[in-house]
This record gives structure tokens, sequence and C-alpha cells, in this order.
């Protein structure tokens, strides 16, 4: 199973890839008003989609969606079962290995027992037996090996890599589609920019780029895909810059706009300060633990007689099969596990972490999810980031890129401490706050979702910290679906208006695009979660998917607060942004699509947009509206939460330093209605408050604004958060910048242009001496010969006859002074 | 018979050899001139030859003195054709004519 699962998501993963690769090119093989890289990108990815999901079934199908069958809230499920049923899978490995060569040799059984009984990977849930393993992983490719350490391509598959691998191509889908419709004024030779003004008071031409559009847009997908399916975290990191690059592209499309390039810019950047810490992490891991590797490979003996000795993933190596960290009994260092419930050993000696550096580690890994996920310091690239086209917008804040951070967060669990942990939850609460209070103030409409994403994203954040991993991820793509939706509903209305985005010149667009406003209606309720109360036919109440995602992270707040109530804080401020929450999404659809027009020359031209971009969004609709159907004991929750890696609540290490108890299932389901109903009651209070404000003007919001000014400046301009990092970092940054142009200008320039005039001089004196001295020494030596050579020239006159006479005087001559001068 | 005394011979030769050079410097006509190149040969040849007589042999400058010939024959040979292509060239054999490499 493992082989068929390996082929069929990494077709859906180099398919983006093969697309990108010819949609680049497409200039080459089609002209520019075609729309075959559109077409061929929706193939892609759509093949990508078909693909995942034949991978999910069969590997429910295989499972005998035990995953759907295993229940948390059965009750039976106490911590010493745990221990029990962990015992006896003791010895079993949990991750089948499976490398291309030999896959067929280490899985004989799987096929043939389709009546077994399923384990779970970390620990039984069930009783366990004869297994079909649930997660497989594998290696494509070995980078390379330096002495025990090796940096390899790998794979890892799971149920929460199927369910985002499905979610990712599923969603990628429909914004394609979307984005034929979107992009469409694109199709040209001479695309005028609007935004951008020349000089000369006249617009920017260029030639459109609708294929490179659609070939960023599979490069994208190509890396997030990658990133969901990578077997190590180093490989995670290589896919995490690709996305980073990708989102750098698709925000700065519109590259002549001095706005869309600085964000651009600036969401590359902050990205790379969380990245920093990304790094700092997978060094303290490569040296203290010597893997990236996400799981185990079992050792094997080949026919050959030999033997490759066991490898302990990442996670087993940190929580063993149990889920509980050994900490040392002082507490300064972390026992490394082997995966059956033993330690590791090096010799004779247990191989430790210290603590600190684990909690270092986690730290850091949890810094690039910070910044990628857009949580609090480093959120503000994200509302900028709507200079990107909406498509873009879409992506990015579902499925993609801000997901890539939540999804990394929740696949590396098992390696923070339950200090990461609080920081985690404190860090998601501070993101939510901030950013459902922003979306108060805020009126361009696309902001306003820019900012309610920063909010569910702390949402999710803050259930991975509470202990409630399931429930984040649960979040996470119910998130992704309700929030694509509505960000292509605001692309629609965008587009129907004739980009336009402030909500202050929209209204009453309902008449005019009623299939956009009932789509948005729906991913508005969706994640305000309402439902409808007191009614529960089948056990869960009748809501959207948002109610069942919000439910579940807000009834794990609840639990958690009861068991540690110092940090009541964390209950406190995401039930009120609950609130809060409702209160502006409703705001946002009253004033775009309900109510009197506010601007006539807006709405009279506003029109509703061709099948081809409402299609998306009544897929998207449905999905929104029913993908968290059951709720907690619904099917998608029970995926997520089938390959939860540690078991909630599991010991957080007794002798930790910070003393934290994590919930359990148990615990969270009992407190799961009170804070159900205090989260619809938050929800509906906020919504309704928004109705009598924006619908039924009971009070003018403008007034109340007025009244708290302040507030209002202060929201505005988005907590002071860019003006802070500008005072913080860009003008001390400036500052030492001018110091340094100062020094090189003054003392460097100085010496570098004294030391050149120097050697100026010294040569033009060189010069002088070598054209008077030496050259004239050797022109003296020439002249003389010429000079010679020229006065002798008269005697040879060719006369014969004066030849003899001069020989005849000559030897007379000769003969006289060897006469005279000879002695005698 | 008394012998002429050596003095009688160099006498004869140095008026041979005087001629022959003045013969060189003075005839402008090319042949005139290897006549005076001949008698200065001849003119040494009969030193070598009176002067043979007081070596151990007294045949060491007969032996000079027919290499000598052999050389001045075969200069003549090479001297007229030097003559004949002179001719052929500026159509005389005035010496004085020949100066087109004077300096």
């Amino acid at each position: 199973m493992g082989e068929t699962l390996r082929n069929l998501l990494t077709l859906a993963w180099l398919l983006p890839l093969v697309g990108f690769l010819v949609e680049i090119y497409a200039l080459c093989w089609t002209h520019r008003l075609s729309k075959a890289p559109a077409y061929l990108a929706v193939g892609c990815i759509s093949a990508g989609f078909v693909c995942s999901a034949a991978a999910l079934l069969t590997w429910g199908a295989q499972t005998q969606w035990a995953a759907l069958k295993d229940t948390h809230h059965g009750g039976d499920h106490s911590a010493a079962d745990h221990a029990d049923s962990h015992a006896t899978a003791e010895g079993e490995p949990s991750v089948e290995q499976d490398h291309p060569a030999d896959a067929a040799s280490v899985l004989p059984a799987a096929d043939g027992e389709v009546h077994a009984a399923v384990t779970n990977g970390h620990a039984a849930h069930e009783e366990p037996s004869a297994s079909v393993p649930t997660q497989f992983g594998g290696t494509y490719y070995t980078l390379g090996t330096f002495g025990p350490l090796a940096i390899s391509l790998d794979w890892y598959i799971d149920s929460l890599t199927l369910v985002m691998f499905t979610m990712v191509t599923f969603i990628a889908t429909c914004i394609h589609v979307f984005a034929i419709g979107y992009m469409h004024d694109e199709l040209t030779e001479d695309y005028v920019d609007h935004e951008v003004h020349l000089p000369d008071h006249s617009h920017f031409h260029r030639p459109g780029r609708f294929h490179r559009f659609f070939a960023f847009l599979s490069l994208f997908c190509f890396s997030m895909l990658g990133l969901v399916l990578a077997g190590n975290i180093f490989q995670v990191f290589i896919f995490w810059e690709l996305v980073g690059i990708c989102s750098y592209l698709l925000i700065g499309f519109y590259v002549e706009r001095q706005s869309a390039s600085t964000a651009a810019n600036k969401a590359f950047i902050m990205n790379r300060v969380g990245d920093f810490g990304f790094l700092i992490g997978l060094m303290i891991i490569w040296t203290s633990l010597g893997t990236f590797r996400f799981y185990d490979v079992p050792a094997t003996h080949s026919a050959d007689g030999h033997t490759s000795k066991q490898e302990v993933g990442l996670f087993h190596l940190i929580r063993g099969d149990a889920g509980d960290l050994q900490v040392s009994k002082d507490g300064s260092s972390v026992y490394l596990q082997d995966g059956h419930g033993g330690l590791m050993k090096a010799g004779d000696e247990f191989r430790t972490i210290p603590y600190w550096l684990l909690v270092a580690a986690g730290l850091g890994v949890f810094a690039g999810c910070i910044g990628k996920s857009a949580q609090f310091p480093l959120q503000t690239w994200l509302p900028d980031a709507m200079e990107g086209p909406t498509p873009v917008s879409a992506l990015v804040h579902s499925a993609t890129m801000v997901a890539a951070g939540v999804y990394l967060a929740g696949r590396f669990y098992p390696v923070f401490t339950p200090e990461v942990l609080l920081t985690i939850a404190y860090i998601g609460c501070i993101t939510l706050f901030i950013g459902a209070s922003i979306a108060l103030v805020v009126t361009d409409i696309k902001r306003v979702l820019a900012y309610s994403t920063i909010s569910q994203l702390g949402y999710m954040m803050l259930a991975i910290g509470l202990g409630g991993w399931a429930a984040g991820l649960f979040h996470l793509v119910t998130h992704a679906f309700f929030k694509s939706l509505m960000f292509l509903s605001s692309g629609s209305v965008i587009a129907g208006c004739h980009h336009v985005q402030d909500m202050e010149r929209m209204g009453g667009l309902r008449r005019k695009m009623p299939l956009t406003a009932a789509a948005m209606l729906v991913g508005v309720i969706a994640i305000s979660g309402l439902a409808i109360p007191g009614l529960k036919p089948f056990g869960e109440p009748i809501a959207f998917s948002g109610y069942h995602s919000k439910d579940a992270i807000v009834a794990t707040a609840l639990a958690y607060i009861k068991l540690n109530s110092v940090h009541g804080l964390l209950f406190i401020i995401p039930l009120i942004t609950a609130g809060i929450t409702a209160f502006y999404m409703f705001r946002l659809w009253f004033l775009t699509f309900s109510g009197a027009p506010r601007d006539a020359h807006v709405y009279e031209h506003a029109h509703e947009n061709p099948a081809v971009m409402v299609g998306p969004l009544f897929v998207l609709s449905i999905l929104a509206a029913t993908c968290a159907i059951g709720g907690e004991s619904g099917p998608l929750f029970k995926l997520l939460a089938f390959s939860e890696p540690v078991p909630a609540g599991a010991a957080s290490g007794a002798l930790a330093p910070v003393q934290i108890a994590l919930p359990t299932h148990e615990q969270v389901h009992a407190v799961h209605d009170a804070a159900g109903s205090m989260a619809l009651l938050a929800a509906i209070i906020g919504a309704g408050l928004a109705y009598a404000l924006y619908c039924r003007k009971l009070l003018n919001p403008a007034d109340i604004s007025r009244q708290l000014s302040g507030l209002n400046d202060f929201l505005l301009d988005k907590w002071r958060f860019d003006d802070a990092y500008d005072y913080l970092f860009v003008r001390p940054m400036r500052i030492v910048g001018q110091w340094c142009q100062g020094f090189d200008r003054h003392v460097l320039d100085k010496i570098l242009n004294g030391s050149a005039s120097t050697m100026v001089t010294v040569s033009a004196w060189d010069r002088w001496f070598d054209e008077k001295f030496v050259d004239g020494l050797v022109n003296l030596v020439g002249q003389v010969a010429h000079s010679a050579g020229r006065s002798l020239r008269g005697v040879q006159t060719g006369q014969l006859r004066q030849y003899v006479m001069w020989i005849a005087v000559g030897v007379v001559v000769l003969f006289a002074a060897l006469f005279t001068a000879l002695p005698k | 018979m008394d012998s002429a005394g050596l003095n009688a011979y160099l006498f004869v030769a140095a008026v041979l050899f005087v001629s022959g050079v003045v013969c060189m410097a003075v005839k402008r006509n090319a042949i005139g001139v290897l006549m005076g190149v001949e008698l200065v040969l001849n003119g040494a040849n009969l030193n070598l030859v009176a002067f043979s007589r007081y070596t151990t042999l007294g045949l060491d400058g007969q032996v000079f003195a027919l290499f000598v010939i052999v050389l001045a024959a075969a200069e003549a040979a090479i001297a007229l054709a030097i003559a004949l292509n002179f001719y052929n060239n500026h159509l005389t054999i005035d010496v004085d004519r020949g100066n087109e490499m004077h300096g």
C-alpha cells in the first residue's frame, strides 16, 4: 500500500512542476493571447487532486476506515489504558519502511490481512493485533552522507498528509479555475496598469502576463505539496523556502507598482527573520539528535546476511511510543528513546539532549512558523500581501503559504516541550486578538479578510499550543475552505466592481451579484461559527464547518484553563475574539452587499461574473458548509485525529521546569457543550451587533469611531506595528547605514583615494625617469650608430679604381706605420 | 754561371706588382683591370719562387706559385663572366659606370 500511496502522491506533487516548466515557456509554443497555459495548469492540479483523492480512498479502504471507527470520546481512553495498549504494541515497527528497491520484500502482509484491525502509529487507541500500517515513510534519493548523518529526500505519509494533499489540490483547482476568469484582462498584447503613474501623467503599458501567472501558481502548488509530503525537516525547509519565493513572485506580480514590489520584499524579508530561527533549530537537531527524519527505519536483513541497524526517527527519539518526554531527575536533560519503550544508549551511557537545547530547537522551528503563518510579532507582511492578484491572496491565505506554518507546527508537535507549547499558545492568543481588532476598522474588503486570516491562524496556533492538536489542524482545513471561498468571493466583487476594493464605496451589491453575495454569506456564517442553538438531531448542532472547528478549539481552551487556571486569558481572549470575528465578518457582508449603494458610479457598473468565476464559488460554498460535518465525531476530524503524534494530555514530563497539564480528549469532551454554547453566544452577540449597526443603523458607526477616535486610529494604524518596526529596526538601520556610508566616504574612500593619488604621482615620476634616462640612453646608442653610418656613407663611392687607390695607399701607410712604430 | 742574386728577382717582382696596381688603379676598361690583377699575382709568384730557394726543401714557393696560377685561372674565368654580364647590363665595360651601389 505504501508503494501505491507514494506513487499517487508523488504524481500529484510533480504534476504542477511539469506544468510550471511547460507554462513558463508558453511563449515558445503558443502566443500571448492563448488560454492554453491556464488549461494546462488546471489540468495538472486537478489531476493532482484526483491522485490525492485516490490515495486517500486507498488508504481508507486498506485500513478498513479504522480512523473513522476509532473514537476519542468513548470514555475508555484513560492514561492507564493508554499505557497498557502501549505495552502490548511494543516492538512493532509502526512505520513501514519502503525503499523503492525492496518495497515488496518488507511488505509481506499488507494485502493479505484485510480483516486485521489497525494499530495507530504512536500507540494503539484500540486493541493492537496483526497490523496494517497506517503511516509510511521512505527515501527517494540520498543527497549526501556525512559519517552517520545523512541528508535525503524522503516521503512520509499519514492521514494528515493525505488530508492536506486532498485539501490543497482541491482548493488550488478551484482557485486556478477562478483565476482563468479573474486574470482574463492579462490576455492582451498591451496591458494598461492604471495603478502605475508615469512622470508624463500617462499609465504604464506592458504585455499581458497571463501564462506567467499560471506558471507561478503551479510552482506554488508544487512547493506546498512537496512541503506536505516531505519526510524530514530539512526537506521541509527546502520547500519552505520555495513556498517563500513563490509567494514573493506572486505578491509582486504587478512588479511595476511600487506598493506591490515593496509588499513582496516585505513578505520575503519578514519570512527570512523567522527562517533564521528555523535554521538555528535545524542546526540544534542536526548536531544533538543526528537525524532529520520523521519516521523510523526498521532494521533490515538482506539476503546476503547484511544487517542494517534500526534508525529511529525524530519523533520517536524525543517522545518514544507513549508520547512522553523522559526527563532526567534534575530536569536538565532529556533521554532519547529507541521507539520500543526503551531508552537510546551509546555504549553504556544513555543518550541525552540538554533540556534547554530541546526548548531552543522547538522555539527555533516555531520561529519559522511565526514568520510563515504571520503570527505576532511577524504578522505585518500578510495584509500587505494583498497587493497580489486576488486568486493569489486566496491561495496564500487558505491552502498554501500560511497553512505551511500551522502544518509544520502540527507536524513537529512531538519535538515541542511544554515550554514551547505554552509559547505557541500565547503567541497564537496575542495574534488572534490583534488580527481581529484591526479587522474591525479596516474598510478595504481584502484587508478585512487578511486580518481575519491572521486571527484564525492565531486560533490554530493556540489550539496546537494547548495540546488540541487535532482541533488546530481541523480548523486549518475548514478555514482553508471558507477562507478561499471568501477570498474568491471578494475577488468576484472586485472584478465585478472594476477593481474597487474599498467597502465604503460599495453597498447593496447583493442585487447586482446575488450568487457572489450568497457564497460570501456562506463563508461569513462559517467563519463566525454560527449554529442553530438547541437543535442537535445527530448529536451535533446543525452548523457550517467553522462552528465545529472553532468549537473544538474553544473547548480545548476551556479544558486547559480548568487544569491550569493561571492561564485564564488563553480561554477568555479567544472567546471574546469569537464574538469580534462574527462582528467584523458580518460588518463586511452588510457593508458590501446590503443597504443602499454608497457610490452610484460603482453600483451602476457592477455586474455578476461569468460562470468560470462563480462556479468555483459554488463548489467551495458547499464544502465550506459541509466539510466538517459531524463535528468532532465527523469524518474529517477523525481522519486528522488519527494521525495525532502524541496522545492528547500525555504526560508532558513531570520533571520539566514548567508545570503544565494538557487536557485529554475526555476532559475536552466534558466541557464541549459548555464551551460550544459560550462560543455560539459570543458569535450571535457579535453578529447581532453588526446587524444592528450596519444593517438596521440603530447607531451610526461613524459616531462610535469618532467617540473612540484614539482607539480607532490605533487600530487603523495596525497597532502601530509598522511604525514600531520603523523606529526599532528600519531607522536604526538607516542611521547605522549612514554611519557606514560616512565611514566609507570619509575614511575608506580617503585612504583609497590617497593611495591612488600617491601611486599616480610615483608613476608619473617613474614615467619621466623612464622617458628621460632609460629611453634616452637607448636612443643615444641608436643615434650615434645612425649618424656614424650616415657620415660614413659618402666613402662608398662605387668607383672601383678609387677603391684600388685606397687599398694601395692604405698598404703603403700601414707599412710606413709598421716600420716607424715597430722597434727594429 | 753566376746567379743573378735575390735582389734582382725582388726588383723585377716589385716592378711587376707596382705596374699591376697602377694598371688596376688607372685603367677604366674592365679587361685592363683584369690584366692588372694578373700582373700583381705574377709579381707575387715571382717573390714566392725566389724565396723558395732558401727553404729546407726548396720547393715550397714553387708549389704555392702553382696554386696561385690555378687560382688566377679560375679567377680570370669568373671575372670574364662578370665582365660579360656587366656588358649586358651597361653596354660597356667601363668600370666607372658600375657605381650604382654608391652610398
